[in-house]
């Protein structure tokens, strides 16, 4: 199947046009040597055998719209309203470039400014921008912001904090910008004492993220403290769904918070495409990364709404730039700001009530099968168990069509969803306690 | 003019919910500290299904995609997205997919990610490719890191610099300079290509790699590609190619053979993959042999009959996005390179380069072409002489565009170009279209001359008039307060 | 265009005012009109030094950013925090409206900017 238009005849006519008898005559400006002779590609596809290899593919892999999933760890099985996906499936949404025209561009344009906004009210913070590419590499762009406006270069973070943002952090760190010091946690959260001891006037920013790679709630009272009396900034990596009932990162005093948007309606999709939000207080507006939707008037004195304080960016700054980002996950985006309207704000409380129910069930009904926690403080949705061959006993959910959790070292990290069931959860039970006493 | 969903508010009207609990219903401040718990009031609006479905069907009305009409935006490939590759990226099987999950549960996802990983080295000449990278940008800074950790293993640590032709896109230079290098332009010569006398004055042992897309931003081809490769492979540096315009090129050329060490592409422009209002897009990098070891991790490889994550990469640049990158994007990118084939994909290329031209051709007697001969897939014009004449602008020109139903083609870039209209209309598009575009921008220039201040005054059609970018910047209100 | 004639200029339009140990200094007119809508000014820190030539401020229009580079060496004394509510000032008065005042720690320096008359040919040049 191609797509391209015209027949050969007026193909034919174009080329003559411009005085050309062949197709040749068009690459007349690359050298010779340098031109191959055909792809070696298979041949194309009918929209029929198309379908037929891509069901094949799709049919190979085990999906958890099929098997309950009790997998986390940055990724979430949330519910997705019908509503969203239709709405999203709008091809003037998803076939549209970025907004740069405002006149034919106010309904992406509004949908920012409402995500914008959203985005606001659950974190608590001034201002928002239009989306990273996802939690981690939002974070990393935060942890550079911290460095670049303290001028400073030293980053903590504890290792509560997702491994592969960690690793993300490292990557960014090449730039030669900042420091990455990784400060061990302690019994699943990070070590206060620890912390506080390392910030002075170095230090430009501390993270935590919240809840914690390992599902637990971090108190980081004294850091902020800690932090904020040295003058730098306090980062916080929050996740989305949870502020519907825990304290917003503005009042634990974050300066930028960042976090992971997929589980506001966005699918697991293997990975990608999420998206990253990133806020901060007004004070850094003009400093931070990506795209920002402000309000203004059109001529007539309508309200309009347009891409703004475009001097940060690089189409514009070009090498002063402090973030190079230009594609940002818009889509994304617009699904979690419908996301965020169909479940409402009661919605939004019930699915984080609901996914905490659930984990404090599995919690008590695992502890009564001879489990025990790793860690003791407080979690939101997700936390860890104790396990000696958590492989194993993955391979045995499986084998009973669940698919287990996020396996440690000498555990295993379980998640749950307003998705999830008690006889879901009963069957896990069951399934990992067979495997324990084997 | 909508009215925003927090004006539509309504307490009570949204009847979402979830199943019955079946589990204990125990209450939040029971197992969670008061400290932890919010505080204020979570004041999200309140709309019914119906109300929101309206709204947001409203605002798609005040959107324009590639559905919509001819999308002439230089450097942005705005191709037809097929609707068979949103249903492929639709499908549970794919959408329903943990990134955790075991491999063994994912190997449909995982053969689909590595078939297009061989496609798109096929097409570019490389040797190994990651798919990781999330958009463009992104891509450039993991080439750009690359180039860095290839250059630190060799210990060769004097590299400090990062050229760019002085018609680069404003990522080329961003991307160098937020991987810790300093930005070196080099100019364009009066044929629009890069100046090699220039080059070559700049080109030394501290130069770390040259960032250039081929054919340029000026839709040319750089014909002295061989020559530029030696004369940066000969002073120790590497070639990057910026692969915004591989649509010009796809099966007629291809970079590894030009001398390029290192690629990065837009599946969201070549690939056919919507641009989604700003993004998901998705940026793979693909590299020559010589640098494979320095590709992110984890890296998707092919063992016996079973396809598994390599994380096991000790001279990676590390990780630069959480998962394996944008991967429903990539389905769609598997659909199209398979729906071409081989044969499609070559004729894609060619009917974008003829389609260029045929639009440049046809208005050389009404706007300004600063390199009037043989361009790619597109072509750059100019307002200059309707400035000159009747104070119409390029800006004044694209706005009137949209009277037409068109969207404007990209104004003002390249920068060395005055009054710059880059346009580019991609294969997708029929000559019956061109023609009409054509028409549209003959009309504008007849305009510009006959009455100017329609064309100033414009667009006349929208549903809101030019705005106030000024205000907007000095006094940003970028959240809505009730 | 506007170019008045007791102060100094750069070729860069930036313009300095003598006083004492101190100088005050801005943009001209010409760059003003040149950058368009002047939407921020990001100001530098009091007591910061700065030598001849490193980049003082950042000025930015909707669609452009300008650095202005500092004329001599000194230390920074005000910085006029009028300009981050009101950037326009710039474009209404820029010659009332100075950026920053800054100590003249090199007498010297002051020999290397142009006058009135030399910076009119200057601005002329490039029109």
């Amino acid at each position: 199947m191609k797509y391209t238009p015209n027949p050969p005849a007026v193909v034919e006519d174009m080329l003559h046009s411009l005085g050309l008898n062949t197709i040749d005559g068009l690459y007349t400006d690359i050298p010779e040597e340098l031109k191959i002779n055909g792809l070696n590609l298979p041949s194309g596809l009918s929209e029929i055998e198309l379908r037929k290899e891509i069901k094949r593919l799709a049919g190979e892999n085990l999906s958890t719209e099929d098997y309950p999933c009790f997998l986390g760890a940055g990724a979430y099985d949330h519910y997705i309203p019908a509503a969203l996906t239709e709405l999203l499936g709008r091809s003037e949404f998803y076939t549209a470039y970025t907004p740069y025209q405002p006149e034919i561009s106010q309904g992406i344009l509004q949908s920012i400014f409402e995500y914008q906004t959203l985005i606001c009210r659950l974190t608590g913070m001034d201002v928002v921008n239009a989306s990273m590419y996802d939690g981690a590499s939002a974070l990393a762009e935060a942890a550079k912001l911290a460095a670049l406006s303290t001028k400073r270069e030293k980053i903590l973070v504890p290792d509560t904090v997702h491994p592969e943002y960690l690793q993300v952090l490292k990557t960014y760190s090449l730039s030669g910008a900042m420091e990455i010091v990784v400060v061990p946690g302690k019994n699943g959260v990070a070590d206060t004492e620890a912390m506080v001891a390392q910030i002075d006037k170095s230090v430009a920013g501390v993270i935590i993220q919240q809840p914690n790679f390992y599902g637990n709630l971090e108190a980081p009272e004294e850091i902020v403290q800690a932090v904020h009396s040295n003058k730098g900034l306090f980062v916080m990596c929050a996740d989305p769904i949870s502020m519907a009932i825990f304290k917003t990162p503005a009042k634990w005093g974050a300066d930028i918070v960042v976090g992971e948007g997929q589980p506001l309606g966005n699918s697991l999709n293997f990975g990608g495409p999420y998206l990253g939000f990133f806020a901060s207080t007004s004070k850094l507006l003009r400093r931070i990364p990506g795209r920002i939707v402000g309000q203004t008037a059109d001529e007539d004195g309508k309200r309009a709404f347009v891409l703004t304080l475009q001097a940060r960016e690089q189409h514009i700054r070009r090498e002063k730039a402090l973030s190079n980002i230009c594609s940002n996950q818009a889509l994304c985006a617009l699904a979690a700001t419908i996301y965020l309207t169909l479940v409402g704000p009661e919605g939004l409380k019930e699915i984080a009530v609901r996914s905490h129910q659930l984990a404090v069930y599995a919690q008590n009904q695992l502890e009564k099968a001879g489990f025990a926690l790793k860690y003791q403080a407080p979690y939101f949705r997700e936390f860890a168990i104790k396990l000696d061959d958590p492989a194993g006993a993955n391979k045995r959910l499986l084998e009973n069509g669940i698919i287990g959790g996020y396996e440690l070292e000498d555990g295993m990290l379980l998640a749950f969803t307003e998705k999830r069931t008690k006889e879901e959860i009963d069957k896990l039970v069951a399934v990992l306690g067979g495997e324990k006493h084997e | 003019m909508s009215k925003l969903i927090f004006e539509k508010d309504i307490k009570g009207s949204n009847k979402f919910s979830l199943p019955p609990c079946d589990v204990p219903q125990v209450e939040i401040s029971q197992h969670i500290p008061e400290k932890y718990l919010r505080q204020e009031e979570l004041n999200l609006p309140e709309l019914s299904e119906i109300e929101t479905v309206r709204h947001f069907t409203e605002l798609s009305h005040q959107a324009y995609g590639v559905d919509d009409g001819f999308y002439p935006l230089g450097s942005c490939t705005m191709k037809y997205n097929p609707k068979i590759n949103e249903w492929a990226a639709s499908l549970p099987g794919f959408t329903g997919l943990h990134p955790y999950q075991p491999v063994d549960t994912v190997q449909g996802a995982m053969e689909l990610m590595y078939n297009t990983q061989e496609m798109l080295c096929e097409i570019t000449g490389m040797d190994a490719m990651t798919l990781q990278p999330a958009a463009g940008a992104h891509g450039e800074m993991t080439g750009v890191m690359t180039i860095k950790a290839y250059h630190q293993r060799n210990k060769d640590v004097k590299r400090t610099k990062i050229i760019v032709p002085d018609s680069a896109h404003g990522t080329n230079p961003a991307s160098a300079h937020v991987v810790g290098y300093e930005v070196v332009e080099v100019k364009s010569d009066d044929r629009g290509l890069v100046d090699i006398d220039d080059l070559r004055e700049k080109m030394n042992d501290e130069v770390a790699g040259f960032m250039l897309t081929n054919p340029n931003t000026l839709g040319l081809f750089e014909e002295h590609i061989k020559d530029i490769a030696a004369i940066v492979h000969n002073a120790g540096g590497l070639l990057y190619y910026d692969g915004a315009n591989l649509n010009a090129v796809m099966g007629v050329s291809r970079p590894g053979d030009m001398g390029f060490d290192i690629v990065h592409l837009n599946l969201h422009k070549t690939f056919s993959t919507p641009h989604g209002g700003g993004g998901p897009g998705s940026g793979p990098v693909g590299v020559k042999a010589f640098l494979a070891d320095f590709l992110p991790i984890p890296v998707v490889v092919k063992e016996a009959d079973k396809y598994i994550f390599d994380y096991d990469r000790p001279l990676s640049i590390g990780k630069i996005k959480e998962f394996y990158g944008n991967f429903g994007v990539v389905i769609k990118t598997y659909a199209y390179l398979r729906s071409l084939g081989a044969e499609g994909i070559r004729e894609a290329s060619q009917n974008a380069v003829l389609n260029a031209n045929y639009i440049r051709n046809k208005l050389k007697d009404y706007y300004y072409i600063p390199f009037d001969r043989l361009c790619k897939h597109e072509f750059v014009a100019s307002s200059r002489n309707q400035v000159k004449e009747n104070g119409v602008t390029t800006l004044d020109v694209a706005k009137r565009l949209m009277d037409f139903g068109y969207h404007p083609p990209t104004v003002y870039f390249p920068l060395i170009v005055e009054e710059a209209l880059m346009i580019e209309p991609t294969e997708t598009e029929s000559k019956e279209r061109l023609d009409t575009f054509i028409d549209a921008l003959v009309e504008i220039a007849r305009e510009a001359k006959e009455k100017p201040e329609l064309v100033k005054s414009a667009p006349h059609t929208t549903i809101i008039k030019r705005v106030d970018e000024v205000t907007a910047a000095r006094k940003p209100v970028v959240k809505w307060e009730d | 265009m506007n170019i008045p004639k007791e102060l100094l200029y750069t070729n860069d339009h930036e313009w300095l005012k003598v006083d004492g140990d101190k100088a005050y200094i801005g943009i001209t007119d010409y760059a003003q009109h040149s950058m368009g809508d002047i939407v921020f000014v990001e100001l530098p820190e009091v007591d910061t030094e700065i030598a001849v030539g490193e980049s003082l401020v950042v000025i930015e229009s909707v669609k452009a950013v300008s650095s202005v580079f500092s004329p001599i060496s000194g230390t920074i004394l005000e910085a006029n925090e009028e300009l981050e509510e009101s950037p326009e000032s710039l474009n209404e008065d820029p010659y009332t409206n100075y950026i920053v005042a800054i100590t003249i720690s090199n007498k010297e320096e002051l020999k290397e900017l142009l006058s009135a008359d030399e910076y009119e040919k200057i601005c002329k040049e490039e029109e």
